[in-house]
């Protein structure tokens, strides 16, 4: 947000030492090359991370190439892997998240942002980064011993009851599956949402509140149609964050999911993700196969990751280019 | 606060200087099942010969048999035997030597049923294999005379974990059904056919808790120190037994007369009226030729100790005590370490 681009110096100048000298007594040279050195460092680590994933994972693509993505089958017996059940654990969890945290977050933004009075803001926002700090396999305590009981006793029957003729709510309700699983984790990711786009909201100039207000707009209308499409980067960029977070999620999602690698249109149903497995087995994992299937599966989640990241920018840059608020630097 | 964080420092740094001259570190990585009775183990070595100090990581069977491999530690353990395979791979033969017994116990919550149920051979494989669905099949039924069990469909939880204790359970499930065999087989995972995941034992018994109508598996340790209780399981003689640390042993005992001579041998199901059926060993693996001389001694001494006055507190942690003659043999096998 807010990156002003590093005026790099001109081409021309040449290697002279005054020249050189001087560019360092400026600053401008030697922060050039740290900042530099360091933006490099954080891609050389991506690369080396996905070369020693690919690498790792060699016997495994030797193997299964595509069928990897496309069975679900996951036999450690019979070194028989395939990630399409983790694959869809993964997305279908993380949706269910978003869906529940990006208007939860957002709107608590706004409260906290443009709404409320400035101690109870204050206030809010420091317990809602409390929330953030929490470690996730507190969350994943608090899930299985409280979340679940209520899940499989009380919301799933009632779910099943009032929209069972929807195929996302049937089969048996155990209170360990998807829809817990995201629940926990849209909990977990909503004070990312909330504390980034918070600080957006706020960093929007007056001046468009004030020429909103002045053109006779109401509060909402100010807020809904000038201040938030102005901080639209922003709030998207909040969102893949705890995109991320919710992909990556291991300790909780696994306390709570079921972990049984298989695919259902059922919410209810309990379900496997990609973190989780690898979490689950790595450790035990004995065969030369089955560590590189596991490892292959890190590679899978990375791409996943990377697309899905894909994907959400194409949506920033087609919102922008069909204009309306303004743009951020 | 600097000054007297470097003076704390200061001082343990010299206490270390004064009391051990130079200790002799050893590492050794592994199972995590027997990793309380390993730590004390080391722990009172130490006080015993204050110049030696071992180090375990316990990083789960998997991760210790790679690291042995690798030669990265001086010794490994594992749940779990190593393959022909691996030790082929190896280019060094590698040693086992049986440490201590677990075994794994039937635990279940099924609304208005007695504590302590029967389960046949029959009915686990059958329940674990999904052919048996409801609580009152006459499988279940008929060896429980007079307990009220519902017709509610069975609702399966395992380990979701790579874990020694699904190894020993389905290495007995594979024992008593050829069906479990060729479809499932024996693994620390395994494609489960049926049910639902719990993260370690207290994940298992948790789901456990708070599932009516489902049945799973924990280790007899967790279950002894938490007072979950627990099943009655058939054994090869026809029994009905209810795990205990001494029926643990026994079915080792058992198994000892067969012991072969490298000690890789599983003990589930095993002969003998009250042996125990699903109860198995864990080893250390240790390389058979050792070139630090001062490393070997080590390690050969801390076996002496380990099989002799170290068996002593298996049963303080609730582990099973090897019987009397797999130690005998096993105190013969130390001196194959060169």
């Amino acid at each position: 947000m807010g990156a002003t681009s590093t005026t790099a110096g001109p081409a021309g100048v040449g290697w002279h030492p005054q020249a050189l000298l001087r560019r360092l007594r400026s600053g401008d040279a030697i922060a050039h090359t740290v900042t530099l050195i360091f933006a490099a460092t954080i891609l050389l680590i991506t690369v080396l991370l996905v070369f020693q994933l690919w690498v790792h994972s060699g016997p495994s693509r030797a193997k299964f190439g595509w069928n990897f993505l496309r069975t679900s089958t996951w036999d450690p017996v019979f070194d028989n892997y395939g990630a399409l059940a983790f694959l869809y654990g993964t997305v279908v969890t993380t949706l269910v998240s978003l869906t529940i945290a990006i208007p939860l977050g957002l709107g608590a933004a706004i409260f906290l942002a443009e709404l409320a009075p400035p101690k109870l803001s204050a206030g809010l926002s420091y317990v809602i980064d409390l929330l953030a700090a929490v470690p996730s396999v507190i969350y994943g305590l608090l899930a299985v011993f409280t979340l679940v009981p209520l899940m499989s006793k009380t919301v799933e029957p009632f779910l099943k009851h009032k929209f069972g003729f929807l195929p996302i709510f049937k089969g048996p309700a155990y209170g360990v599956g998807f829809l817990t699983a995201g629940l926990v984790l849209s909990v977990m990711i909503t004070p990312y949402i909330v504390s980034v786009s918070r600080e957006v909201l706020l960093s929007v100039p007056a001046d468009q509140r004030e020429a909103a207000l002045s053109l006779g707009a109401t509060r909402w209308e100010t807020t809904w149609k000038v201040v938030v499409p102005y901080a639209r980067s922003g709030i998207m960029g909040s969102v893949f964050l705890s995109m991320a977070r919710a992909l990556g999620e291991t300790m909780a999602v696994t306390m709570v999911i079921g972990n049984t690698p298989q695919i259902s249109a059922s919410l209810f149903s309990s379900g496997y993700t990609i973190a989780a497995v690898i979490a689950n087995e790595f450790t035990e994992a004995t065969g030369d196969l089955y560590l590189s299937a596991l490892i292959e599966l890190g590679l899978v989640l990375f791409l996943l990751t990377f697309i899905l990241n894909g994907i959400a920018q194409l949506m920033l840059m087609a919102s922008e280019s069909r204009g309306g608020g303004g743009q951020r630097g | 606060m600097k000054k007297i964080l470097l003076a704390l420092s200061l001082c343990l740094g010299l206490a270390t200087v004064l009391v051990a001259d130079n200790p002799i570190q050893l590492n050794a990585a592994g199972a995590t099942f027997p990793y309380p009775m390993y730590s004390k183990w080391f722990d009172e070595y130490h006080k015993i010969h204050p110049e030696i100090q071992i180090n375990y990581q316990s990083i789960g069977s998997g991760g210790g048999i790679r690291q042995v491999l690798a030669k990265t530690v001086d010794f490994g353990a594992s749940d779990g035997p190593m393959t022909d395979d691996q030790l082929k791979q190896a280019g060094f033969p590698i040693l086992h030597f049986p440490t201590v017994l677990g075994a794994d116990v039937p635990s279940y919550n099924v609304p208005g049923a007695p504590d302590g149920l029967k389960f046949t051979q029959k009915a686990l494989a059958g329940i674990f294999l999904g052919t048996i669905t409801k609580w009152n099949d006459p499988e279940i039924a008929n060896a429980n005379p007079g307990a009220r069990l519902p017709g509610d469909d069975i609702i399966v939880i395992h380990r979701s974990d790579g874990s020694g204790t699904t190894y020993i359970w389905t290495d007995f499930l594979s024992k008593i059904s050829s069906d479990w065999a060729n479809k499932v087989g024996k693994g620390t995972s395994v494609n489960w056919p049926v049910g639902l995941g719990g993260k370690g034992n207290e994940g298992v018994s948790g789901l456990i808790k708070q599932t009516p109508d489902s049945i799973g598996y924990i280790e007899l340790i967790y279950a002894i120190q938490n007072n979950i209780p627990y099943g009655q399981v058939q054994n090869a003689a026809g029994t009905f037994v209810q795990a205990t640390l001494s029926g643990v042993s026994e079915a080792a005992a058992g198994a000892a007369k067969n012991m072969p001579d490298d000690f890789r041998v599983s003990i589930t199901n095993a002969p003998g009226k009250t042996a125990y059926p699903i109860s198995s060993f864990t080893w250390l693996l240790i390389p058979a030729q050792i070139q630090d001389a001062q490393k070997r001694d080590i390690i050969k001494g801390f076996l002496k100790w380990m099989l002799t006055d170290g068996q002593g507190y298996c049963e303080g942690l609730a582990y099973g005590k090897l019987p009397a003659p797999v130690v005998t043999k096993e105190l013969k096998a130390i001196s194959l370490i060169q």
